[in-house]
């Protein structure tokens, strides 16, 4: 259900659906192809080294180091109630990339390019709707049902 | 392949909040005026290309209205679309028409109304910028990709938020000195740095405006253009390249390497190198772009952009002049007009007619336009005979 990812969703269908299934139950998960081998996060349901179109999800530590963030004052719609919020991009341990907002263990203050970081699943609060994304949090953070 | 192909016109409406015009009545603007400068009839013109980004026009398939303003019926038009890059997507497919043999003189008009769309509208457009599937959720919007860019950049390389501001200040002093800029005044640096935050590090001042405009270059074959013009600039070089839609499958964030790409094509296929180029316009839709730029074009070695512009090298007098009609930043962002906005003033450098801002002994030029943040580029190099 692919349609829980995200604070407002932009793309429910998707050959990778079941990675806000997997989000949803506290697994963090990347894509293998099961033709070569390649890894990929985000998943990608067709390998982009060999094109196969078979693949399994494969869950990833959550392991990362921050290489670039920024506080985002103007907001676009439907994240006013947010503002502001800051959004990192982080380097996974085990290859790829993750974009997220900061959870609450890090203070805005010690941010720094560099620094290591757990990519944590979440269940936003008080929504009616069932509504998963990540966060970036300090290492050793775990998931939680909120 | 046939011979080369030149700009025989330019047109350039001016830029700004035009709540008096249409998109098809900015394009005609344009389009009149490309064909006064280059001396010929509409008749000559065998087809157009339109430059534009569709989301912001209420007219959906825009050519066709702008076709029939334009009076070119039953003449051929097509639309290119590469977001910001969408005016160098419709130079290049009018230069491979003519490269291709099926057309000789051809009229490229960019075009974009941004103001017609409320506020909200824009908000909502806004969100959807970057790969939506994965990054959009997180409510990342345009500036903040530059943002994004801007710290990992002062990061490896030290660059100053004061060195990013020098952009601005540059491209607003000659700003002030082009009549069709959206922002005809100078800014100061201490003004600029206390400016409204958007996304750290990047403030108000580091960001381009929307605008409505348009702009048109008429080109011509080889043989056409030498029959009908004598001060033709000539397309010498032509470079296009893509990178990955999303950020978190680039190589790096401190450059473009669809820009790289792009310059050393364009470069190889004129036979020239960065240090020919004496007046160039490039993509400043952030602060942060311009510098990134210069390093992508070779104007300077790689994290070298922040002293570069520190050291006004980037000023008329300095190693190569860019953006001395005030570039984005001045003189604002008509999406779709842009990447024909840049021919147009590159064309007018080498004909030695840009009046106060000219660069003197200006014979190659270069334009530099980026899609998104990114995902496209289109580097041309302009030279005259
Ligand atoms: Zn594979």
């Amino acid at each position: 259900m692919f349609q829980w990812f995200g604070k407002i969703n932009y793309s429910p269908f998707t050959k990778v659906g079941a990675f806000a299934d997997h989000l949803k139950d506290g697994r963090l998960m990347g894509s293998r192809c099961t033709a070569c081998g390649t890894t990929s996060f985000p998943p990608r349901a067709d390998c982009e080294e060999c094109m196969s179109g078979d693949f399994e999800f494969q869950e990833i530590s959550g392991r990362a180091v921050l290489h670039t963030f920024t506080k985002i004052v103007a907001a676009p719609t439907g994240f006013e109630d947010v503002t502001p919020y800051i959004v990192g991009v982080v380097d996974l341990e085990e290859g790829g990339r993750a974009l997220a907002w900061f959870g609450e263990t890090i203070a805005e203050e010690e941010i720094r390019i560099g620094m290591e970081l757990q990519v944590v699943p979440r269940i936003f609060e008080e929504s009616e709707e069932i509504k998963v994304y990540y966060s970036l949090d300090r290492p050793g953070t775990s998931w939680s049902k909120v | 392949m046939k011979g080369r192909v030149g700009i025989i016109g330019i047109g350039h409406g001016v830029f700004g909040r035009r709540s008096d015009a249409t998109v098809q009545e900015l394009a005609f603007e344009a389009f009149r005026s490309a064909l006064q400068d280059a001396g010929i009839e509409r008749d000559a013109v065998d087809a157009s290309v339109i430059g534009s980004v569709p989301e912001y026009h209420k007219q959906r398939s825009l050519a066709g209205v702008v076709q029939e303003y334009l009076g070119l019926n039953p003449k051929p038009t097509w639309l290119t679309e590469v977001a910001c890059a969408s005016g160098s997507a419709a130079m290049r497919t009018a230069w491979m028409s003519i490269k291709a043999g099926v057309h000789d003189v051809v009229a490229v008009i960019g075009c974009q109304k941004m103001t017609e769309l409320s506020t909200p509208e824009i908000l909502a457009l806004m969100g959807r910028v970057g790969e939506v599937q994965w990054e959009s959720v997180f409510g990342t919007t345009f500036p903040a990709y530059y943002a994004l860019f801007a710290k990992r950049h002062m990061h490896e390389f030290g660059t100053t938020r004061e060195q990013l501001i020098e952009v601005a200040v540059k491209n607003h002093y000659y700003g002030a000195r082009n009549p069709y800029a959206l922002f005809r005044k100078e800014i100061t640096l201490e003004k600029a740095l206390v400016s409204e935050e958007v996304a750290t590090p990047l403030q108000v001042y580091d960001c381009c405006a929307n605008a409505d405009g348009a702009a048109c270059v008429i080109l011509a074959s080889e043989e056409r253009a030498r029959a009908l013009s004598s001060n033709t600039v000539w397309l010498d070089g032509m470079g296009s390249a893509t990178a990955s839609m999303s950020v978190l499958r680039r190589p790096n964030l401190t450059g473009l390497p669809s820009a790289e790409a792009a310059a050393a094509e364009a470069y190889r296929m004129a036979g020239i190198s960065a240090a020919d180029v004496k007046v160039a316009d490039v993509h400043d839709c952030f602060t942060i772009a311009e510098i990134m730029a210069y390093e992508d074009l070779s104007f300077c070695a790689k994290g070298e952009g922040g002293p570069f512009i520190a050291d006004r090298q980037t000023y008329i007098g300095g190693k190569v002049a860019v953006n001395v009609d005030g570039g984005l930043k001045a003189k604002g962002h008509p999406i779709g007009a842009t990447g024909v906005s840049m021919t147009c003033e590159i064309a007018k450098q080498l004909r030695g007619e840009a009046g106060e801002r000219q660069v003197p002994d200006a014979d190659v030029g270069l334009t530099h336009n980026v899609g998104g943040i990114g995902q496209y580029c289109f580097v041309q190099i302009l030279r005259r005979d």
